[in-house]
């Protein structure tokens, strides 16, 4: 089901995924999480930014255990656990977080 | 007759290669394509083989051999193509066989 | 009590699927939390190879997934030197992949072991489960 975001329609798979990620802009984010009924603050931002950038450096989203490691090391260690991101993310950082980031659901993730 | 002998697969993987340059005839061309690539690069154990082979061209096609890491170790005197010279060279040759 | 699981990688990328299959299963089987090694023999040594560009074939450059293996705590990755020499390759020709010690400050280290054909024989023959792709 495509995406509607001003005025522009956007690919998206059946669960919701952007289909291709090159389209991507922080607007689209913002939609994803609205229809889910979340308000996107700074630190859904940065857990955003950090999977954007991982997959540009690896090509693909990280999965939960390596997202919290990274987190914790990159965003200092009271972030780096799945209670924080849990409660950024609450049906799952790597399902939700890579949604409204443009990148397909994390390897492994069912 | 000239011949376009296409390979596709590494020399190492199976003797496609192999068979293929023991078939070719003076004149022909073998156009290294896919994972057949390997074959075209320096120091490989294969690669006696490609200077040994009188008379046949050699080429590779180039889209393979970047997407694989290898394009600047290919041998000198490979001809490295794009998908237009892959054309070109069909259209070139008598025929064309596709080695599988 | 964690088994050691080797994923052994013989064939070369992209002409098969077997490579990135191969990659796919041990990021998944990572959260497993197993004693994973990957080994790399005959053709499978051009997985690892730098500078791979995928934009002219339609396909996924999938080489740059290797450098992500350190952070799925996959750090023992086997290159059988008799492969690498065979094919006029060296470790220059291969990727830097290192993994980061968490217990010594992040210290990075190398995950590539270069093992001649009769060490990777030992290796294989301490495995309890070895997956071969």
């Amino acid at each position: 089901m495509p995406i509607e975001v001003n005025g522009k329609s956007y690919e998206t798979d059946e669960e919701g995924y952007l289909a291709n990620l090159n389209e991507w802009e922080p607007a689209i984010g913002e939609a994803m999480a609205a229809a889910e009924d979340c308000q996107l603050t700074d630190e859904h931002w940065d857990i955003i930014n950090f999977l954007r950038e991982y997959y540009e450096e690896y090509q693909i989203a990280p999965a939960v255990r390596v997202l919290t490691k990274a987190v914790g090391k990159r965003l200092g260690k009271e972030k780096g656990n799945s209670k924080y991101l849990y409660d950024l993310f609450p049906y799952g950082p790597g399902k939700q977080a890579c949604k409204y980031a443009g990148l397909p659901k994390p390897t492994g993730c069912v | 007759m000239a011949t376009l002998h296409t390979v596709n697969k590494s020399p190492f993987e199976s003797a496609t290669f192999e068979t293929c340059l023991g078939l070719a005839k003076s004149g022909s061309t073998v156009l290294l394509i896919e994972d057949g690539v390997y074959a075209a690069t320096t120091g490989n154990s294969a690669a006696d083989a490609i200077s040994n082979a009188e008379g046949i061209n050699f080429a590779v096609l180039g889209p393979d051999a970047k997407a694989r890491g290898v394009e600047s170790k290919l041998a000198d005197g490979i001809k490295v193509v794009d998908y237009t010279g892959f054309v070109e060279l069909a259209a070139e040759h008598d025929t064309v066989q596709a080695w599988l | 009590m964690a088994k050691k699981f080797m994923y052994l990688n013989r064939k070369a990328p992209y002409g098969t699927v077997y490579a990135l299959e191969s990659l796919e299963v041990v990021l998944i089987g990572a959260a497993f939390d197993q004693d994973v090694s990957l080994a790399f023999v005959g053709d499978g040594v051009y997985q690892l190879t730098k500078g791979q560009k995928t934009d002219d074939i339609g396909q996924k450059n999938f080489s740059p997934t290797y450098s992500a293996l350190g952070d799925y705590d996959v750090n023992k990755i086997y290159v059988e030197k008799e492969s690498l020499e065979e094919r006029g390759l060296s470790l220059d020709d291969l990727q830097h992949l290192v993994w980061e010690d968490e217990d010594e400050d992040w210290a990075e280290k190398d995950s590539i072991r270069l093992v001649s054909r009769a060490e990777l024989a030992d290796v294989l023959a301490e495995q309890d489960i070895t997956l071969s792709f």
